[in-house]
């Protein structure tokens, strides 16, 4: 009997790399793709990293696959944004080893600034598109992409969305199959892409992918289940199991690539059925590839782009169709105080949000845990737009305002060496006199502590470079560069006052380790915890505007009436940025 | 067993709640059930509140539990207990630790933490188990078995034969631990 295992869909393409020989995968982490690479690196037989960015990543796969190496490169949905130049033209280039393009869709937003549906992208490049609908399709699914590159020369899209990423299902194990690395073959008209050429390929892909919609005819990616009720619905990904949970008497076609789409195939289903539906997540994609097809079909009339499908979703649209009467019934949901994420006891970027604050800084924030210091009650951020956006963003406001004064641009450290390199470069070649601060606390935390060229360590525990940010800022021709601890407030308020002030472009770094990451740290960081003296505390609650977990309200009141406050001493790392706040030193070091 | 039995195990970031539900599942697998389990990573460390459906069954599609079709909800703490109550269906299980874990807001103005999550609770359902399984954790002189203690209650709501349930503790927790959890398992499972 084969070995079987509860995988994350994650876990399991990491397997399905394993066992289907492949020699290199990159990524840059975003949730819900980050596990892909985590599980792929305990793998020693492939080569594995994070790269600073995805269009690093992106290029990094590229070459392999050049070389002939089976090829992985894995984002996050607005990651394949950073990458889209690569991404275009590899169309037109090929994949002689196969290559494997995993996008992570969001829909619903359950960690992501947007929702915007990936399978565009395919159509836009002429990739083929598969889609998986659980763990075991999300292993299998690998070679069969493998297969699907490498027989048409093609890169393949490998669609996933959060909930296939994170669901967990059985999973059967197989062993690793071994493939040699076929080697580089040069050909200039193939790899390089130069306009003569690019008019020549441009074809080649055009008729590439009317090929793969003649094969996907015929692939058993895209499989039929013949039901008993006339009704039709062609579904995909995750939704696929809510069509069958709600209505397992349908007529189901599943599509394992969305594209192109096995359009005879289709033809033939939908005169096999009475009323045909298409439920998809996100956009229309699929349904409208159908009407301009002249398929007759229903999708956005009774569910919506907006927001992840559930089995309630699926079901109160069938009713709406008039179709089907739903068997669920909500009851009614209490209303609970909500627990919204803060920053973690001991966070070094409590201490630089705390003091943006006191500044009244106009603050242009960007991606990572930091932009948690734009909520209530530390409240600084006034901008956040994508990765790497706070530097220009910062310096075409100071360019509206004709004065870079007040404004700070704050950027982690491993969005800088993301996307904020260039935007600074920009800054101190526009003579920007803006502030940019850059949250250095060595790691990637906000998707789980992955490191970055900043960390001192690589994806595999390999000792790696440990860049130095002041440099990187010095070389890029900023003069200005001050390197401050977040614990310190004091500190942190007088250099940021000072720089706000200034005409000159500043830069800050805050540098700190993260209280999460790597595990050591929690450790590392922890220092004596503090205790509110409860003869001293004037229930003026000064300490809750650092929003911190291990403060909370006590028992104890004032003689006015108000509440003293109390610090769990578990959670309370010793950072000591709440005793600094305190007007009367009732918080000290326990003894 | 060819319905399907939905479990919806609930609590806060850093209680345990995914390390139960994978156990839960691997249980139910190792018993010979189709199993699937969805959950949502991302801010879940942060304090955030975590919750991770479980379905089991001859052959499972969806795997998320729809509103008001849980079987068995297990609650990490109290107020969690009473956001998720919606997810109880008709004469469903709940079984509550009476651990109470106050968010930081609650200090701001127009932020409270419920007065009576239980009393709301049983309005919902008469089927309710209280455990205080910290303080039973603290009497077996571990303060972490507070996740198993609770496996055991919700084990007395499934079908499923013990052997499996203390082989898979032992499989899966940290070496040395082995029978310490069984213990607490065991404790919580002649809970009443
Ligand atoms: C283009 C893109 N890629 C990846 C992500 C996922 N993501 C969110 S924040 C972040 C980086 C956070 O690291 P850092 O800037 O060091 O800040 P920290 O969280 O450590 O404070 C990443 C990779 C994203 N939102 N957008």
């Amino acid at each position: 009997m084969k070995k079987k295992m509860i995988f994350s869909g994650n876990e399991a393409v990491a397997r399905g790399c394993y066992e289907h020989g492949l020699h290199i995968a990159t990524a840059y982490p975003g949730t819900p793709s980050t596990e892909i690479l985590e599980n792929v690196s305990k793998y020693p037989e492939i080569y594995s990293e994070w790269s600073p960015n995805e269009k690093v990543a992106f290029e990094v796969a590229m070459g392999a696959t050049f070389e002939g190496a089976r090829t992985l490169v894995a984002m996050k949905h607005v990651g394949l944004n950073v990458a889209a130049d690569a991404f275009m033209s590899m169309s037109f280039i090929g994949a002689p080893g196969g290559f494997l393009v995993v996008t992570a869709d969001d829909p619903g937003m359950h960690s992501s600034q947007n929702e915007q549906d990936n399978r565009y992208y395919a159509k836009f490049a002429e990739y083929p598109c598969i889609e998986p609908s659980d763990s075991q399709e999300a292993k299998d699914f690998v070679g069969l992409g493998l297969d699907l590159s490498i027989e048409f020369d093609t890169p393949v899209m490998y669609r996933l969305t959060t909930r296939v990423c994170h669901g967990k299902s059985i999973v059967e194990l197989g062993e690793r199959t071994q493939y040699p690395i076929t080697g580089f073959k040069p050909n200039p008209k193939k790899f390089v892409v130069l306009p003569s050429h690019g008019r020549e390929m441009h074809p080649k892909v055009m008729a590439r992918i009317a090929r793969i919609k003649e094969w996907a005819e015929t692939t058993p990616l895209n499989r039929i289940e013949k039901g008993s009720n006339g009704i039709g619905i062609i579904t995909h990904g995750a939704t696929y199991n809510f069509v069958k949970e709600v209505m397992p008497d349908a007529s189901v076609l599943k599509l394992g690539m969305t594209y192109p789409l096995p359009i005879n195939m289709i033809k033939d289903f939908a005169k096999s059925v009475d009323k045909l539906f298409v439920i998809e997540e996100l956009e229309p994609f699929i349904e409208n590839l159908l009407k301009i097809e002249g398929i007759e079909c229903e999708g956005m009339k009774f569910w919506s782009n907006l927001g992840e499908l559930t089995p309630e979703i699926v079901a109160a649209g069938l009713e709406k169709a008039g179709v089907f009467k739903s068997p669920y019934n909500p009851k009614e949901k209490e209303s609970v105080i909500p627990r919204p994420p803060i920053f973690c006891p001991g966070c070094p970027h409590r201490g630089l949000y705390h003091s943006l604050r006191k500044n009244k800084a106009v603050v242009t924030t960007d991606i990572g845990c930091y932009t948690l210091g734009c909520l209530e009650p530390l409240g600084a951020g006034d901008t956040c737009v994508e990765m790497g956006a706070s530097i220009g963003v910062g310096v075409g406001m100071a360019k509206a305002r004709k004065s870079g004064k007040g404004i700070v641009a704050t950027i982690g450290d491993s969005t800088f060496l993301h996307s904020g390199i260039t935007g600074l470069l920009n800054a101190v070649n526009d003579k920007a006199g803006i502030t940019v601060v850059i949250a250095d606390n060595s790691i990637t935390a906000m998707t789980g502590g992955q490191q970055h060229p900043g960390s001192g360590e690589t994806l595999t525990g390999a000792q790696g470079y440990k860049v130095n940010l002041a440099k990187i800022c010095q070389a890029v021709g900023a003069d200005n560069i001050k390197v401050i601890d977040p614990y310190n407030l004091e500190q942190t308020r007088s250099t940021l006052k000072e720089a706000m002030e200034s005409d000159e472009l500043s830069v800050i770094i805050t540098n700190r380790p993260c209280a999460l990451y790597p595990a050591e740290n929690r450790k590392l960081v922890q220092e004596t915890p503090f205790a509110v003296d409860h003869d001293k505390c004037i229930g003026c609650h000064a300490c809750f505007k650092v929003s911190c977990p291990a403060i909370s309200e006590s028992d104890q009141k004032t003689a006015k009436g108000l509440t003293k406050s109390q610090i769990d001493s578990a959670l309370c790392t010793g950072c000591s940025v709440c005793a600094q706040v305190c007007p009367v030193n009732a918080i000290e070091r326990i003894k | 067993m060819n319905e399907t039995k939905n479990v919806l195990i609930v609590g806060v970031g850093g209680q345990g709640v995914l390390l139960a539900t994978e156990l839960l599942s691997t249980v139910t697998m190792e018993a010979g059930y189709d199993v699937k389990k969805s959950e949502v990573h991302g801010m879940a460390q942060r304090g955030g509140v975590v919750s991770s459906h479980v379905r089991f069954g001859d052959n499972v599609f969806s795997p998320l539990i729809p509103d008001g079709e849980a079987d068995v909800i297990l609650a990490f703490e109290q107020a969690e207990a009473q956001r998720w109550i919606h997810y109880l269906k008709d004469n469903g299980t709940i079984a509550i630790n009476k651990y109470k874990l106050v968010p930081p807001i609650a200090s701001m103005k127009g932020f409270n933490y419920p007065e009576d999550p239980i009393a709301v609770v049983r309005k919902r359902t008469k089927n309710v188990t209280l455990i205080d399984a910290v303080q039973i954790a603290k009497d077996l002189g571990n303060p972490r078995l507070v996740n198993t203690i609770l496996l055991g209650v919700l084990s007395t709501s499934l079908e499923i034969s013990e052997d499996i349930w203390t082989r898979v503790i032992r499989e899966r927790v940290p070496k040395g631990t082995e029978e310490l959890n069984v213990k607490a398992f065991l404790a919580g499972r002649a809970y009443r």
